[in-house]
């Protein structure tokens, strides 16, 4: 049996009165990753940031070995080996690599910081991994959104953490950064870490864990044995019920073509040339870099094509920026939630009629009357319209985003990964949503790194590469296909 | 790999050198049309003097903004300590090293309640500093109505000695600017204050001691402040109640922070973008006393090189976020 190098006890925390962890207990051992589960809002980040020391607990044990402790600070918990990757960067943008890596641990020589010692640990590191294309000296706002995952990871094994929780470590990643960062749980794991893994996808949970722990609304429910739990009684353990299919049926037929693109290019994009009709979805795949948010962008005028035509109900039309966008009825869910999609520290009701006060005019801007229904229909658990979206958990302010924009009816909808970090029951809440408005006549685009997700609600999938379109395939279409037109390989090769 | 590619970057600090170059240029040109020179000795000189005192201001103002705060109490605490020291010294000689000693605990004590009130009590750093400064105002405006207190003429050579036209004050400034740049560049309480200012909820997860960090920048910036007010008396021979904030030390330093690549949401700027920021104004202010230029106008002057300058740097920040 591996050593328990850290146990939480009956850990409970509230936050102005209302429970968020209720008396949870959790045991991590050596050599293994165990995996934290449960709905937006059941409480894992919050858990973690208890193991982290950003929150103290109101009751409960920590036990690092068979020492109780009890952390003032972060500093603490990274003293006693705790290393943790939040759910939310947390990196320094304007500082280098090696200077976030070793941040508030700087080591020292002759009273200067000794950066020749920094860059030299970071990219000893950096080798371990097998990252070589990251220089220690970069800034890290040049670097791409996975290669600042890997410094995270870095800046955690620099402190010689033996326990390691992480947070979503993959809600940013696709297709095989994924696969090399679980790999790198795995060599972490062999080395006799002991990791606590929180995720959304399922795969992954069960591909890389001994043990799972299920939390439900703050309350502990089970914790048992990967190989003992099937994915179908995994969710059902988290979301209380089974959940049955999770792609709604298609259930309308295409209407007109309410988005057409005529040759449309720009400095990142070639010659695209396809239509969106009201009534369907259709996918764009491609690799991480291919294009695909360059299409939303474009569409919607942040960095607008600069040659071919865009035909909105047939009409070509210029779009110059975002507001014109919104007014032409176009909406964008981007796919940086937090940075573009949210002001963070309003309210949920403020957040949610954003759009619709700054695009409509007179009464209809004003209009709240429907607040209730409009959130209801995204299904955001909040504790009630005033609460600062940043309290939210990560899918309940996805699905605010999401709200903000049907506020405004749009006939045009681009959603770009609108179900990151978001539980599966909330995942079939959005997928229900989004075949519920494209039924009520919505175009939508639909961009995603998970091709299950992508293969489960397309009615046509585009696949990009290198800023073209390589190809479009239909329905039902297979993850290889997909594959094979995305990495540049034609259909026939595969 | 290993093959290191140096680009020169266009950092706001070399631009504002760049910029002090052109204006030296430029200012020499028109005063030279004027029938004057702006760039001989008593020019050179002038420049300098002006610089000197908000020069040591603008360092300690750099270092708070750098931190994601800010110090609107350093004019009115320039004046305090300029009294503190001219009152304490009375005349005397003997008295010349309390007189500063004194002088510098009174500043890092304000500094102190400064950082302390904004990370104790999670006031804002705009309102908790102008709070402390009308306190200031306050207690200066009721206890004195004109310049008190007496230096020495040994501390009076401080305020005037020069070798060449370099003010010996100057020279004082041009070390501790030094000293500070190397602690806020090279030492890990330095690395701090730049984390603490870029995001401070990620310097504390990562373990800083973020309050402990806002509260050192707090009272080395009053520090500085203090300093300046002795210089002062030391220049003026007397304690200046309203010397700091006729020079308008507060906001003139802050611009001059910002004209050197400072932002006021904190992690940017530093000392030796400040101090061509401060080289920049006081050229300026020079510049225009030779051509003898409306004070009007000096003041538009000002104001549209200030602005210009932070639109730039923010069209050159935007510009390498999308690269
Ligand atoms: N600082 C805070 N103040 C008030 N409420 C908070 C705070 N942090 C979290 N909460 C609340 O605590 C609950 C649990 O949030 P937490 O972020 O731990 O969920 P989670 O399980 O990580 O969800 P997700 O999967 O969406 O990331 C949520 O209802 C959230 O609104
Ligand atoms: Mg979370």
């Amino acid at each position: 049996m591996n050593d328990v190098l850290v146990r939480l006890e009956g850990v409970t925390k509230s936050f102005l009165g209302v429970p968020v962890l209720r008396g949870i207990d959790l045991e991590l051992r050596a050599g293994e990753v165990h995996a934290l589960v449960g709905e937006n809002g059941a409480g894992k980040s919050t858990l973690l940031k208890v193991l982290a020391g950003a929150h103290r607990p109101d009751a409960g044990r920590i036990l690092v070995g068979d020492r109780e402790v009890s952390f003032a600070a972060p500093r603490d918990a990274q003293a006693a080996g705790i290393a943790i990757i939040h759910q939310e960067f947390n990196l320094l943008p304007h500082r280098t690599v090696a200077e976030n890596v070793y941040l508030g641990r700087e080591p020292v020589r002759r009273g200067q910081v000794d950066r020749r010692a920094m860059t030299a640990g970071t990219q000893r590191l950096l080798e371990w991994m097998g990252e070589d294309g990251i220089e220690p000296d970069a800034e890290v706002a040049r670097l791409p959104v996975a290669r600042r995952q890997v410094v995270e990871i870095v800046k955690a094994l620099s402190a010689d953490a033996k326990v390691l929780a992480m947070d979503e470590p993959t809600a940013a990643l696709a297709g095989s950064e994924v696969d090399r960062l679980c790999d790198l749980v795995r060599r972490l794991r062999e080395r006799g870490i002991a990791i606590l893994y929180v995720s959304h996808r399922l795969r992954e949970v069960f591909e890389l864990s001994q043990r799972i722990t299920v939390l439900k609304d703050g309350a502990f429910v089970s914790c048992s044995p990967t190989e003992d739990l099937s994915p179908g009684e995994l969710v059902r353990q988290m979301v209380g019920r089974p959940l049955g299919t999770l792609y709604p049926a298609r259930d309308s037929d295409p209407g007109e073509v309410r988005l057409a693109l005529r040759g449309a290019g720009n400095g990142r994009l070639r010659d695209l040339s396809f239509d969106v009709r009201a009534g369907e979805i259709v996918g764009l795949a491609g690799l991480q870099g291919s294009g695909r948010s360059a299409v939303a962008r474009a569409i919607w005028g942040v960095e607008p094509f600069t040659s071919g035509v865009v035909e909105l109900d047939g009409e070509p039309t210029t779009i110059t920026g975002p507001r014109s966008a919104v007014r032409n009825g176009i909406g964008y869910v981007t796919e940086d939630r937090q940075g573009d999609g949210l002001a963070l520290r309003q309210s949920v009701r403020d957040n949610a009629l954003l759009v619709r006060r700054a695009a409509l005019r007179g009464a209809a801007a004003r209009r709240d009357s429907d607040l209730g229904s409009l959130l209801e229909s995204v299904a955001v658990v909040a504790r009630g319209p005033d609460q600062e979206v940043r309290y939210l958990s990560g899918g309940n302010q996805q699905k605010v985003v999401l709200g903000k924009w049907l506020a405004v009816s749009p006939r045009i909808l681009i959603v770009d990964e609108p179900t990151r970090g978001i539980d599966v029951g909330a995942k079939q809440t959005v997928y229900r949503l989004l075949r519920k408005l494209a039924a009520d006549g919505l175009a939508i685009l639909m961009i995603a790194s998970e091709l299950p997700e992508l293969l489960g609600m397309s009615d046509r999938i585009l696949v990009l590469h290198n800023g073209a379109i390589a190809g479009e395939l239909p329905a039902g279409t297979s993850e290889e296909a997909v594959m094979g037109l995305a990495t540049g390989h034609g259909l026939g090769e595969v | 790999m290993t093959l290191v590619r140096r680009r020169l970057t266009i950092t706001p600090t070399v631009t504002v050198y760049l910029a002090l170059a052109a204006l030296l240029v430029i200012g020499s040109i028109l005063v030279g049309a004027n029938g004057g020179v702006l760039l001989d000795q008593s020019g050179i000189l002038n420049i300098l003097t002006r610089s000197t005192l908000l020069g040591l201001v603008a360092i300690g103002q750099t270092m708070v903004i750098v931190t994601g705060s800010l110090d609107l109490s350093v004019a009115y605490l320039a004046g305090l300590c300029s009294l503190v020291t001219a009152e304490t010294m009375a005349g005397r000689t003997s008295m010349m090293v309390p007189g500063v000693l004194l002088a510098l605990a009174v500043a890092a004590v304000v500094g102190l309640i400064n950082g302390l009130v904004i990370t104790v009590l999670k006031a804002n750093a705009f309102i908790a500093t102008l709070g402390v400064a009308l306190i200031l105002r306050g207690y200066l405006e009721h206890n004195y109505t004109g310049p008190a207190g007496s230096v020495p003429r040994a501390f009076q050579h401080l305020g005037y000695d020069r070798i060449g036209p370099v003010p010996v004050s100057a020279l004082l400034v041009l070390l501790i600017g030094t000293a500070v740049w190397w602690f806020s560049r090279r030492t890990r309480t330095g690395y701090h204050l730049y984390a603490v200012g870029g995001d401070t909820e990620v310097a504390r997860l990562s373990g800083v001691r973020t309050s402990r960090t806002i509260v050192t920048a707090h009272v080395l910036c009053a520090s500085m402040a203090g300093l300046a007010g002795v210089l002062l008396a030391a220049r003026l021979g007397s304690g200046a109640p309203y010397a700091g904030t006729d020079a308008g030390y507060d906001l003139e330093s802050i611009a001059a922070a910002v004209l050197g690549g400072a932002v006021l949401t904190g992690g940017r700027g530093g000392v030796v973008g400040t101090i061509g920021g401060v080289l920049i104004l006081a050229t300026l202010d020079t510049v225009f006393d030779d051509l003898a230029v409306d004070p009007f106008l000096k003041d538009v002057v000002r104001g549209v090189v200030l602005v210009a300058a932070v639109a730039l740097y923010a069209r050159h920040r935007l510009s390498r976020r999308s690269s």
